[in-house]
């Protein structure tokens, strides 16, 4: 079993850490009914299992106000859990989604988000890595790591900042963040996640088909990724979201020290607190006019 | 610069003192005819551009008149004052377009400019590097033309965005020592004809000077005896006589004959001068020296390896010490004197300026030979060869082809289009937190109850998967993207997307100045920039006639493409309105003072 003390794995044992959208708002309006979409990912993450014995996944819930490790396959070393109808991993898994969903039900209370349907990626994003940190950490011997967001909410442009940085340290612990979006629109954090990773980014159109999408592009390994030819992109959405307001723009105001994104022009930056300079005259106007304006 | 023939009145002067000619100038491209108001005037005149080198003219406001003159390539120039600035505006313009037609002459401008702005002294070499630049890229070249000749920016503000262009040319100049030609010149080979007992020599003046160099005591028989003595013929048919019957090895003939001719001996002699400074000399080589590799290099293919004496066969005559010279001495003395390196920097033509110069050459060698050596070893630690390129302390701008730009593009507005389609269909959710959560919930309870569903997948949506991903697959790879027909720009008819590119390119330029003068400090700044804002507003409706004017069925492509074009010119306006109305508001504050 995975837990086995010597393990000697080849370059197509993977370590898939699937994102799981749980946002209620998202799956109350959307077409597909969620026990269709999760019995088409229970059956994916059944055949990355049998795919390879050493394989390992580890399924983590994105909800709409918490995140929560909801499966890992190499904790439970038996598979006695079996009740004839379902393997044990999916009684586990819809287990513990009852009980994240209760949670987030209740922290939805105690700290409600207004106005956005979006779901908690970045948490979930962050989670995943935490995870992978502690592998990478363990010893040099680990499967290949990547990370699947099966994510259906829009963006919520005020995790721009969360996000891209989960994306930049994904990019840097060499994990490619795969993404299976099955929302109404393009997904440009999923995008930039997918093209920034290496990773691959999908749109499926036939839903009743899902989940012979994901097994026929998502299980495949990083050693025959390199030999496969995957569904590209056409193209990647690469606007960002001010930092002020958290606005999608094209265009913007950059701080010329740390970079950060505004949708108009800020006098001090928000984040690293340069002050941007005006001509000593222009400072001077400034200063006129607003001395002024309480007068009149 | 569409006008093909301009007619003005002016006054010729064939100098600045000359009180003029007046008459009619008349200029057509290629040409410029000036018919003086007197017909029997004999100051007519009908010159081709192409014989013209620059042009500089007088700058308003100054107490000149206004004066245009057009410099000859043979010297000398022409000068034509006019009645007003304006007509001599219209002419300097037209000469400055007739001239960078001409072909030959892309410098009329940067001549035009020396006079215009008489601070920034350029030198010849920077002069060529920039026509160089301008030649090589005809991009480049398309907006000086359109920006430095249209009078929206200057020379100097064209050039001091693209220092980096420049260095990097400027670099590779060596500046190191020339060196001396490392082939034996001691054998010069004689050529005989075999019939008759003549022997010619070749002798080039790169030859006389080697051997100046490389023979002291011939240089200095030379100094003394040319022209004084013997005429230079006579002198290097001695020299050549004595190199012959040092070749023949016949010494013997070579003694009898050096006691006849006391000059002759002279050469047959070992050199004394140079006895003396050997020693010396193995001290001072200077390490920065680039030797210079030809074919005297190649002694693998040379017959004797490039050397027509044979060492071995070298007689040892002890007898006749005086004639003896041996190859090794002139293999030693060959070395020392490229080690050397080019001493002199004069005309190879005359050699008596040669000689002289490297007798001065020779005595400043001697007076601060030490002090030299210690600087040129100093400087050894920078050979350029060995340097790493030159690193500066801030990041280049990472400007992109604007083709990328627009091949994005595509698939983004067939993305836009996709999601404004899919956004009219997105519903808000109207179930209330704890509705959504039930139905999540019994969604949940629901597979738990029921299993999985049986079959996961049916085999027709399977195939239709699979048709749908092998289509998407291979209509990225052969089709989107890499295929030049397919990408908007490469769609639309030729000269629209040469427009469309030149704009963007044309816009860029101008918008980098246009950026980099806020904020505005200086009069100069001010006008600087409402030049450029002029040339933008004019872009901006070219860019507009091109949307009008474009076939229905590219419009919209077009559209797209010029929309951020527009909207980053927008933002330069309105940040120079703002800047404007702030400046306007303080100036007009300060009379009244707090009101």
């Amino acid at each position: 079993m995975a837990s086995a003390p010597s393990k000697l794995y080849a370059d197509d044992v993977s370590l898939l850490v699937v994102l799981l959208d749980t946002n209620p708002f998202f799956w109350s309006t959307y077409s597909l009914p969620f026990s269709k979409f999760l019995s088409h990912v229970l059956a994916f993450l059944n055949s990355i299992l049998v795919l390879n014995q050493l394989n390992e996944v580890v399924v983590i819930g994105t909800g709409y106000a918490s995140c929560k490790y909801l499966y890992n396959s190499s904790s439970y070393s038996n598979r006695s859990l079996e009740d004839g109808r379902m393997p044990a991993l999916c009684t586990r898994l819809l287990n513990n989604l009852e009980e994240f969903m209760i949670g987030d039900e209740q922290s939805i209370k105690e700290d409600p988000r207004e106005g956005t349907m979006s779901s908690l990626l970045s948490g979930s994003l962050s989670m995943a890595l935490c995870y992978l940190q502690k592998v990478f950490r363990s010893g040099s011997l680990h499967p290949h790591p990547r990370i699947l967001c099966l994510q259906g909410s829009p963006d919520g442009p005020e995790q721009y900042v969360a996000i891209m940085n989960s994306i930049f340290s994904a990019q840097r612990s060499m994990v490619p963040i795969d993404s299976c979006y099955i929302g109404s629109h393009n997904s440009a954090f999923l995008q930039q996640a997918s093209y920034i990773t290496g990773g691959v980014y999908l749109k499926p159109q036939q839903m009743d088909g899902l989940f012979q999408y994901l097994s026929t592009v998502f299980a495949t390994d990083l050693h025959s990724r390199t030999f496969l030819q995957l569904p590209k992109s056409v193209g990647v959405d690469f606007r960002a979201s001010c930092f002020c307001h958290k606005k999608t723009i094209d265009m913007g105001f950059v701080c010329s020290v740390c970079l950060s994104i505004f949708c108009k022009h800020h006098k001090k930056c928000s984040t690293c607190g340069s002050v941007f300079g005006e001509t000593p005259v222009a400072v001077d106007s400034v200063s006129k006019l607003k001395r002024k304006t309480p007068e009149t | 610069m569409g006008t093909k023939y301009v007619q003005k009145s002016a006054k010729y002067k064939t100098s600045v003192k000359d009180p003029g000619t007046p008459g009619v100038l008349e200029m057509t491209e290629r040409k410029f005819v000036f018919r003086p108001s007197d017909p029997t005037s004999a100051s007519k005149l009908d010159v081709e551009f192409r014989f013209i080198k620059g042009h500089k003219n007088t700058k308003e406001g100054s107490n000149k008149p206004p004066w245009l003159n057009l410099t000859r390539d043979q010297g000398g120039s022409y000068i034509f004052e006019f009645k007003n600035f304006s007509d001599l505006h219209v002419c300097r313009e037209f000469v400055g377009s007739a001239l960078a037609k001409s072909g030959e002459a892309p410098q009329a401008p940067s001549e035009k400019l020396v006079a215009t702005f008489p601070h920034e002294q350029l030198s010849k070499s920077e002069m060529e590097l920039r026509m160089r630049c301008l030649q090589e890229d005809s991009e480049l070249q398309k907006l000086h033309k359109q920006f430095v000749i249209g009078g929206v920016l200057t020379e100097s503000e064209f050039w001091a965005a693209r220092k980096k262009l420049l260095e990097r040319d400027y670099s590779t100049k060596s500046k190191q020592l020339v060196g001396f030609k490392s082939s034996m010149v001691l054998d010069t080979k004689p050529m005989s004809d075999g019939r008759t007992n003549k022997v010619t020599f070749n002798l080039t003046p790169e030859i006389k000077y080697q051997i100046f160099a490389l023979k002291p005591a011939v240089h200095q028989a030379f100094l003394n005896h040319v022209p004084n003595k013997m005429s230079e013929k006579d002198f290097w048919t001695k020299y050549f006589r004595a190199e012959y019957l040092h070749s023949t090895k016949n010494s013997i003939a070579a003694a009898a004959e050096a006691a006849e001719d006391e000059e002759l001996a002279l050469f047959l002699k070992d050199d004394e001068i140079l006895a003396a400074e050997t020693r010396k000399k193995i001290r001072r080589v200077d390490p920065t020296l680039d030797l210079e590799a030809d074919l005297g290099d190649d002694y693998i293919h040379l017959p004797d390896h490039g050397i027509f004496r044979d060492g071995g066969k070298e007689i040892t005559e002890s007898h006749n010490e005086q004639c003896r010279r041996t190859l090794s001495q002139d293999l030693n003395r060959q070395g020392a004197v490229v080690l050397e390196g080019r001493t002199i920097d004069v005309d190879l033509e005359d050699p008596r300026t040669v000689a002289e110069a490297l007798v001065r050459s020779r005595h400043a060698v001697e007076g601060s030979e030490k002090q030299i050596g210690l600087d040129r070893i100093a400087r050894m630690t920078a050979i350029e060869d060995l340097q790493a390129p030159h690193s500066y302390p801030f990041a280049p701008l990472c400007i992109k082809d604007p083709r990328d730009y627009f091949d994005a593009q595509q698939a983004n507005a067939i993305k836009t289009l996709d999601d404004t389609r899919a956004g009219m269909q997105q519903t808000k959710c109207s179930l209330s937190t704890t509705e959504a959560y039930c139905s999540l919930r019994e969604s949940i309870s629901e597979i738990k109850s029921s299993g999985l569903n049986h079959p996961i997948i049916k085999p027709e949506v399977a195939l239709m998967v699979y048709n749908g991903l092998t289509q998407n697959i291979s209509s990225t790879k052969y089709q989107l993207g890499k295929n030049p027909q397919e990408s908007i720009l490469e769609s639309l008819p030729n000269p629209t997307k040469e427009e469309l590119l030149h704009h963007w390119i044309s816009i860029q330029e101008l918008l980098r100045h246009f950026w980099s003068s806020y904020p505005i400090t200086t009069s100069y700044l001010y006008t600087k920039v409402s030049r450029l804002k002029d040339a933008m507003s004019k872009i901006y409706r070219q860019l507009e006639e091109i949307k009008e004017t474009v076939q229905a069925d590219f419009r919209h492509q077009v559209s797209l493409l010029v929309r951020p074009m527009h909207q980053a010119l927008d933002a330069a306006f309105q940040h120079h309105d703002a800047d404007l109305q702030k400046r306007s508001a303080k100036s007009g504050e300060r009379p009244n003072g707090y009101t």
